[in-house]
């Protein structure tokens, strides 16, 4: 049962990190859903099945479609990351250094690309 | 050396997540980052309160399993915390329904350049001018004349015209 | 600077955290309202889950709160999104995967959610978990085929019903014990799909309330319209 848990952890806490450091947006709202995956097979160690069920359905569902929805209507439903904001794992220094960001144009088509 | 029992991983799981989604939730430059950082430090909130009432030894509080009178973990935390997560799906939802309304009214996601932009519509409807201190610094004092061919020309009012602002 | 008072801030943080769980001593709880709870459930409520019994025998009141929380929010994000206007262009269908996915998942999805919401106090589930199911099987089929317009009236109306039938309940146990929200109606032989009393009326109802409106604020963002800025 230790060992069980321990990788589990180990899932939700570098999933809970690439949260913030991915680069993409996609990447940062499926790494968000895979940490409350994570954390409802928590719940189940730790004998709770109700709260279990709620956090999949909703943390890795709900959560995940509302997140998907809100990058596609913000045109940033691409794979490049998020131009003009720095990462925020930079240092004050390196963001006074960089170049200023360009205006952000609209999204060029709406939103409606789609493979 | 700390022993790895069930007890530290865990709790080491709920406070670790609690602290990356308020460092991510400080730190961020953009606002839909801010909204996945405080999604998964609400997970480790509930998980810290349901680790709360956890009982070594117990079978989950279902009745009909096992024999009656076996000892059960605490139920109480696992109500409030199904309350918990149903409401954080709720706040989340209008956090990106928000962010959409801001998207497509400054056309940015950028918490830098929206706080300069929302600065300056404030300043520019309430009619005074914006007072930060490269522009008007309190004193008596005055800045240097900016030479006329630059880029950043403050106009009457003080503030810089918004074609301007990178 | 931020980086740095930020980091004080979250070691803070963490060291209070750290306190208050060594304190809690992992394993043995006090449980000083759970024991009572325990031993009582079976006769006040009838249920065989005991944490659907609490949520709506104990603590129904908090379970009202909720629902309106939700409402709020729903509400608050469709009046924020705005109207969509009349000549805006549709999103693409969706592929064929999702085209023929959605045929076969639909009725799956309102079956499982159906089943969880009506079995909630015999095993886990409930009304919260099966209402998002069901908002999730409406929601495969919107996605599917865009320009097929969810009724937003008749979403509003199936809420509006479900939300008053929980009141109603309450307020008839209210009328008839003195106590609202009390659980009501005889308790039937547990582990019987019949049994509980009231306690699957108010569970059913809270699915049908959480479902319909997370379906329409689901809708609500999808058909906002991708703004130009």
């Amino acid at each position: 049962m230790v060992w069980i848990t321990l990788v589990i952890v180990l899932l939700v806490l570098v999933s809970s990190v690439a949260v913030l450091a991915l680069d993409s947006l996609i990447g940062a709202a499926v790494a968000s859903s895979v940490a409350s995956l994570g954390v409802s097979v928590l719940f189940v160690i730790v004998l709770a099945p109700d709260v279990a069920l709620t956090e999949a359905a909703v943390g890795a569902g709900l959560s995940g479609v509302v997140m998907a929805l809100g990058l596609r209507r913000l045109g940033l439903w691409r794979l490049e990351g998020d131009r003009g904001a720095a990462h925020p794992l930079t240092t004050t220094a390196e963001r006074l250094a960089a170049p200023k960001a360009p205006v952000e144009q609209g999204p060029t088509e709406g939103g409606n690309r789609h493979a | 050396m700390i022993p790895f029992s069930l007890e530290t991983i865990l709790y080491t799981c709920a406070i670790g997540m609690v602290v990356i989604g308020v460092f991510g939730l400080v730190l961020s430059n953009h606002l839909l980052r801010m909204v996945l950082a405080l999604s998964v430090a609400e997970a480790g909130g509930n998980l810290l309160v349901v680790l709360a009432g956890y009982r070594g030894g117990a079978i989950a509080p279902i009745i009909g399993y096992a024999a009656p009178g076996t000892l059960m973990v605490d139920p109480v935390p696992q109500a409030l915390v199904l309350t918990s997560i149903v409401i954080g799906v709720g706040v989340e939802a209008l956090a990106v329904a928000i962010l959409i309304r801001v998207y497509r009214a400054y056309g940015s996601l950028d918490l830098r350049l929206l706080v300069e932009r929302m600065q300056g519509d404030m300043a520019k409807a309430a009619g005074i001018p914006r007072t930060t201190s490269t522009h008007a610094p309190a004193g008596e004092r005055p800045l240097p004349p900016i030479p006329v061919g630059a880029r950043h020309q403050p106009d009457a009012v003080g503030h810089l015209a918004p074609e301007v602002q990178s | 600077m931020r980086n740095i008072a930020s980091l004080v801030f979250s070691v803070g943080l963490a060291f209070l955290l750290l306190v208050i769980a060594a304190q809690l001593g992992f394993g043995h709880t006090p449980m000083v309202v759970g024991t009572d709870i325990l031993a009582g459930a079976a006769q006040d409520v009838g249920a065989a889950n005991i944490v659907t019994a609490i949520v709506f025998g104990y603590r129904g009141f908090d379970t009202l709160g909720e629902i309106s929380i939700l409402f709020a929010a729903a509400t608050a994000a469709g009046l924020v999104l705005g109207h969509r206007r009349a000549g805006a262009a549709d999103d693409p269908r969706g592929g064929l995967i999702l085209g023929a996915g959605a045929e076969l998942l639909f009725p799956m999805l309102v079956l499982v959610g159906i089943y969880i919401v009506i079995h909630g106090h015999l095993t886990p589930g409930g009304g919260f978990q099966g209402g998002v199911v069901l908002a999730a099987a409406f929601f495969v089929a919107v996605i599917a085929e865009p320009s097929k317009r969810v009724n937003h009236a008749a979403i509003q109306v199936i809420e509006g019903l479900a939300g008053a039938a929980y009141i109603v309940i309450g307020i008839w146990a209210l009328v008839e014990d003195g106590s609202f929200l009390k659980p009501m109606l005889d308790h039937g032989v547990m582990g019987q799909l019949l049994s509980a009393g009231t306690m699957p009326l108010l569970s059913s109802a809270v699915g049908i309330k959480v479902g319909s409106e997370l379906a329409g604020l689901l809708a609500h963002i999808s058909e906002s319209e991708a703004g130009e800025p």
